[in-house]
């Protein structure tokens, strides 16, 4: 128990540390929405001034940190001057979206590269091996920009899935099977480039921490009792392997999310990717701060997943926690 | 193949690699900014050895594109007319290095305008601009892992020295960044720099913003080494002989932290190009007319030109080979520093 409270304070601190530094930044800007505003002769300067004071703009840093962090503990997350709208449904119909893509995403990546790498650290050296480092090495120079565009281009060109966005016109009238099809082609690319960008960072280090354990004499051991391989790879290597496995998916989260960020503009996804490119270049000030801030989130809880992952798997966690 | 031969191999193909992008005068046929508004789009054009009646010639040439008939977009080659490709030539001038001027050409033409990789909405010719781009791009990543190594040496260096509640801060900090996904930290730091700017002046934000962003990583790394070199006897000695802090830290304990910079600048150099052509593919980065890699990509998010010119996707392909051989000669450098950590240092995001 004291193991997770002391990851669950760890998250709070970091969450709070990047609502500082964003605000912070924040304070550095030169200009903000309402300069645009003023260059309307049509709003008079009173206006403008009435609007700041409204949204407090006027006041000075630590009183207007004060007042969102009041807000945000209120469920608030700030105001959109862009879109007149409170922040927060803005953010959650896009983080939505986002979440859908990175989880999948997210998924099929350990899905594929936990067996690709175990099964070439199992021919270590050999032909197999050989082929899976050459096809990570390649995906690894290939950045996922370059990925993702390409990936935009074939489609374009064979018409095999759709481009950009979530659903189809007249997604409301389909069938539940035939919108789960819809939805699923659109989610498609996306995810692939997702995938494939992250792939080969993980297999190789499956690979990498799998090999080492490799050689352990308690899986030699395991391998004179006549345990059959394939128990023997992923019930004892690949568990007691896991452990920089469960801190690298926290890592992997974090690519992901970047990566989601980029992706869902190229592709035009939904996701809060061109939200927060679309404030940053409106000067939406608080859209940003929270779109920032729910990001970490994510990563925050996906940590903290991964934690008590790690708590289950590995018993050398579980012993160091309860004797401190 | 031996580690030093295998370094020496990848030191060869970037230090290539950078001289073409170097001499992009030289190597590109024309101005990067220079218009043809009568040849919108042109896709990339054929050098042909053999002719129609299938004669060999040992002089390369090309056919000009016309329109085909009846369409407005579409071009065929015309056959009627063959240009020599001329090596050597003198065509438009530019400025070596930004210093000597001259007008050499590596290849052009005097007849009609070659487009090898064709050319965009302003008839500018693709390739010149890729290897003008790779010039902003490039300085842009060196320049911006300059500042990350700077500033990651000098925390790292601070915090593992003075140790501390300093070093407590500093590396509460420096987790803070490193938790951060990469990208929401730049459009962060980003979204809170002025907006209309000169290119000059977009470029040297770019070059803060990509700067400011990966320093934590360095900056643990120097601390390590510098929590155990501190107490070695030569260090020691030294501050017995009465040497300042100043004096130790850059004497005795900055070159110790050599090696684990230099890698850190292999490593960083690729992930901050691309970090600028994703900027500038987002219009957050290096403005028109001014081209790099990033903003070469820019015009694929209309529709119609995915659609339609694929040749505009070509820019993309130009970071990979920098890629490889930035990649390559880490895992080079990795090999001979530690030969059994290969895997754990080349994840390749800076987060």
């Amino acid at each position: 128990m004291r193991y997770f409270l002391r990851r669950t304070l760890h998250a709070v601190f970091l969450l709070f540390g990047v609502s500082l530094l964003t605000f912070l930044f924040s304070a550095l800007t030169p200009g903000n929405y309402f300069d645009e505003m003023r260059l309307n002769p049509q709003i008079s300067p009173e206006t403008i001034a009435a609007l700041r004071a409204q949204y407090q703009l006027d006041r000075p840093l630590p009183i207007r940190y004060a007042h969102w962090l009041n807000a945000v503990a209120h469920g608030e997350l700030g105001f959109s001057f862009a879109y007149n709208s409170p922040v927060a449904p803005l953010l959650w119909v896009r983080a939505r979206n986002t979440l859908l893509l990175t989880v999948t995403a997210t998924l099929f990546a350990w899905l594929l590269a936990l067996p690709l790498g175990v099964w070439s650290a199992a021919r270590f050296g050999q032909a197999p091996d050989r082929v899976v480092s050459w096809t990570t090495a390649t995906l690894l120079v290939i950045p996922d920009l370059v990925l993702a565009l390409g990936l935009l281009i074939l489609a374009v060109r064979t018409g095999w899935f759709p481009t950009g966005g979530l659903v189809s016109v007249g997604y409301e009238e389909f069938s539940p099977l035939h919108k789960l099809r819809d939805l699923a082609l659109h989610m498609a690319l996306p995810v692939l480039a997702l995938v494939l960008a992250a792939l080969p960072m993980l297999v190789r280090h499956v690979r990498a921490s799998v090999a080492e354990v490799f050689d352990a004499p308690f899986l030699r051991a395991a391998l004179g009792h006549g345990i059959p391989h394939r128990k023997l790879l992923y019930g004892y290597a690949l568990r007691a392997a896991a452990n920089p496995l469960v801190s690298l998916f926290g890592f992997s989260l974090g690519t992901l999310l970047s990566g989601s960020l980029l992706v869902e503009v190229v592709m035009s996804w939904p996701g809060l990717g061109p939200l927060l490119l679309e404030s940053i270049l409106a000067r939406d000030l608080y859209v940003v701060i929270g779109g920032v801030l729910l990001s970490m989130v994510f990563l925050v809880a996906g940590n903290l997943f991964a934690d008590v992952l790690l708590y289950w798997t590995d018993p050398r966690i579980r012993t160091a926690a309860s004797t401190k | 193949m031996s580690q030093r031969l295998k370094l020496t191999k990848w030191l060869v193909v970037l230090v290539v690699l950078h001289c073409i992008v170097v001499g992009a005068g030289f190597f590109a046929p024309y101005n990067p900014v220079e218009q043809d508004r009568e040849h919108p789009y042109l896709p990339p054009m054929r050098v042909h050895l053999m002719d129609a009646q299938n004669h060999f010639h040992l002089r390369p040439f090309f056919h000009p594109l016309r329109l085909r008939t009846g369409s407005f977009d579409q071009y065929e080659e015309d056959t009627t007319s063959a240009v020599p490709l001329r090596f050597f030539t003198r065509g438009a001038a530019y400025r070596l290095l930004g210093l000597v001027p001259s007008r050499l050409h590596l290849f052009g033409s005097t007849d009609a305008r070659i487009y090898l990789l064709g050319s965009d909405a302003y008839g500018r010719d693709q390739l010149s601009r890729i290897l003008y781009g790779g010039q902003v791009s490039l300085l842009a990543g060196l320049l911006g892992a300059g500042v990350t190594l700077f500033l990651g040496a000098l925390i790292g260096m601070a915090a593992g020295y003075f140790g501390g509640w300093r070093d407590e801060l500093l590396m509460r900090v420096a987790e803070l960044f490193l938790a951060l996904p990469w990208l929401y930290l730049l459009f962060a730091l980003r979204a809170f720099l002025p907006l209309a700017v000169s290119p000059i002046q977009a470029f040297l934000l770019v070059v803060a913003v990509i700067g400011m962003v990966g320093w934590a990583r360095p900056a643990r790394l120097v601390r390590g080494v510098v929590l155990s070199v501190k107490e070695r006897d030569f260090v020691r000695a030294a501050r017995g002989f009465g040497g300042s802090d100043i004096y130790l830290l850059r004497r005795h304990i900055l070159p110790e932290t050599a090696s684990v910079l230099l890698t850190q600048a292999v490593i960083l150099v690729p992930q901050f190009v691309l970090a600028e052509m994703t900027l500038s593919f987002l219009g957050l980065g290096v403005p028109e007319p001014m081209s790099s890699w990033g903003n070469l990509l820019a015009s694929l998010q209309q529709y119609s030109v995915l659609v339609s010119y694929w040749w505009m996707y070509l820019p993309a392909l130009a970071i990979v080979p920098f890629f490889l051989g930035y990649l390559g000669l880490a895992s080079a450098l990795q090999q001979r520093t530690s030969p059994y950590k290969i895997e754990e240092q080349s994840g390749w995001n800076p987060s």
